[in-house]
């Protein structure tokens, strides 16, 4: 093992791009079908994995002309399908509304994560109410695609603070009486499944069937898929591996696990990420970890040119080795 | 240095240094065996495992157990309730062995 991955593993960094090498990859963009905008970092949680390092505290939201950008960018380009609404907890944003009636009114797909605990807690500085939001998104048929961590308390709020299970069992309520869930139904409710600790996702299937079970047969709840993600290895979820010495371990267990079907898949290939502030990322990732995309210049929401972001090479470091693990990882679920 | 070392775990295909065909039957057999949907699920194969580990005592398969259980997407209730389950047979097969003493004590008139 040590042996094999000398060239990945050198003075304590994890070389992705040496990794796609030796497996005779490369993996240039192959379209844009998804706008993933992250139009907030204010969230009523602060979970332990989250990547976003979102809180109560955040500021940080996208603007009106920059939301505004992000529409005429759906409305000039038919080939974007897809609006991948996040936060935060993106329905904090005063302009959310708004993004998501505009969306709909081009004919595209919006999905937003929502964390289901927003609808009971409200905004968590100015107390205002979220109670609108099961009936807005079924009112736009809004794909909904919300964490949750584990069918038992236990897991859940470990991960995502005391309380959030019983509060988002509540919310799952709310949306299951919308109508969301239902096998033919077109409202869409999926669920997403992250570790609480250092290993991988079992595979998505087998915990798709464990969660309906469980859901149903102890809440009576439906929903539709359940997404697996592996955990990054950034920000809160890096810290609180460092924390318990176990970061270069959770690194070695995500190489080992690199499966080149995954790489292929990944999401950055199809995708574009926009911060707050309307820069342009391959992922979340990366814009968390702020590796813009750079052209000739840095590009943002402002200097928009598909025809340069589909020449555009895609920037790797080690936490993409999170997506390449085991059965793939990318905001939709596996991807093998 | 420890006898038991974690990072040894990984070190475990090394046995192999020496008569590797007998290493590679093993490691095929014991693939086949644990790591394979079958008639058992890979989850009910681990939480096995797990309590194995644990009623031999073996700190490499009980960290090795432990990860396969929460991966193959195992809680620790149920990772608990397999341990127990290890723990009353060993408890068990301590005492089933009282029937050898009743025995003796009848046999010595007592």
């Amino acid at each position: 093992m040590r042996d094999n991955n000398s060239a990945i593993i050198q003075n304590g960094k994890y070389n992705f791009q040496e990794k796609l090498t030796k497996n005779s990859l490369s993996l240039p963009p192959s379209s844009i079908e998804t706008l993933q905008v992250n139009i907030t970092l204010k969230c009523n949680q602060a979970c332990l994995h989250c990547h976003v390092d979102s809180s109560p505290k955040r500021t940080e939201q996208m603007e009106k002309i920059t939301v505004d950008k992000c529409l005429e960018i759906l409305s000039n380009h038919k080939e974007i399908k897809n609006i991948d609404i996040t936060g935060g907890a993106p329905e904090l944003n005063p302009h959310f509304d708004y993004l998501v009636i505009e969306a709909k009114k081009l004919d595209k797909h919006v999905m937003v994560r929502h964390n289901l605990t927003i609808t009971i807690d409200g905004d968590p500085t100015t107390g205002e109410s979220k109670k609108y939001l099961p009936e807005f998104y079924s009112k736009h048929s809004v794909e909904v695609i919300s964490s949750l961590p584990y069918y038992q308390e236990y897991f859940t709020d470990k991960q995502r603070g005391r309380g959030v299970f019983n509060k988002s069992i509540d919310s799952l309520k709310l949306l299951n009486d919308q109508g969301y869930g239902n096998e033919n139904s077109d409202l869409k409710l999926d669920l997403v499944y992250n570790p609480a600790g250092a290993f991988l996702p079992a595979s998505q299937q087998s915990l798709e069937q464990d969660f309906k079970k469980e859901l149903w047969e102890k809440f009576g709840l439906k929903f539709n898929n359940l997404y697996t993600i592996t955990n990054m290895p950034i920000h809160r979820f890096r810290e609180q591996l460092e924390r318990l010495g176990n970061y270069d371990e959770y690194m070695e267990k995500l190489i080992n696990a690199f499966n080149p079907t995954a790489a292929n898949g990944v999401m950055c290939r199809s995708l574009l990420s926009v911060s707050y502030d309307g820069k342009l990322f391959d992922c979340d990732f990366n814009q968390m970890l702020g590796m813009q995309i750079y052209n000739i210049e840095p590009m943002t929401v402002f200097n928009f040119d598909i025809d340069l972001l589909l020449k555009r090479k895609i920037r790797f470091d080690s936490h993409c080795f999170g997506c390449t693990a085991g059965n793939g990882s990318s905001c939709g679920g596996a991807t093998v | 240095m420890n006898y038991y070392e974690s990072k040894d775990l990984g070190r475990f295909a090394e046995v192999g240094k020496f008569k590797p065909d007998l290493m590679k039957k093993f490691f095929d057999y014991y693939n086949a065996a644990t790591n394979t949907d079958g008639a058992l699920s890979k989850r009910e194969k681990a939480l096995i495992a797990l309590a194995i580990s644990h009623f031999k005592q073996c700190p490499y398969c009980i960290e090795a157990y432990t990860t396969a259980s929460l991966e193959s997407g195992a809680n620790p209730d149920q990772m608990t309730e397999a341990i127990h389950v290890a723990a009353s047979m060993a408890a068990g097969m301590n005492l089933v062995h009282g029937v050898q003493m009743l025995n003796i004590l009848e046999k010595s008139g007592v």
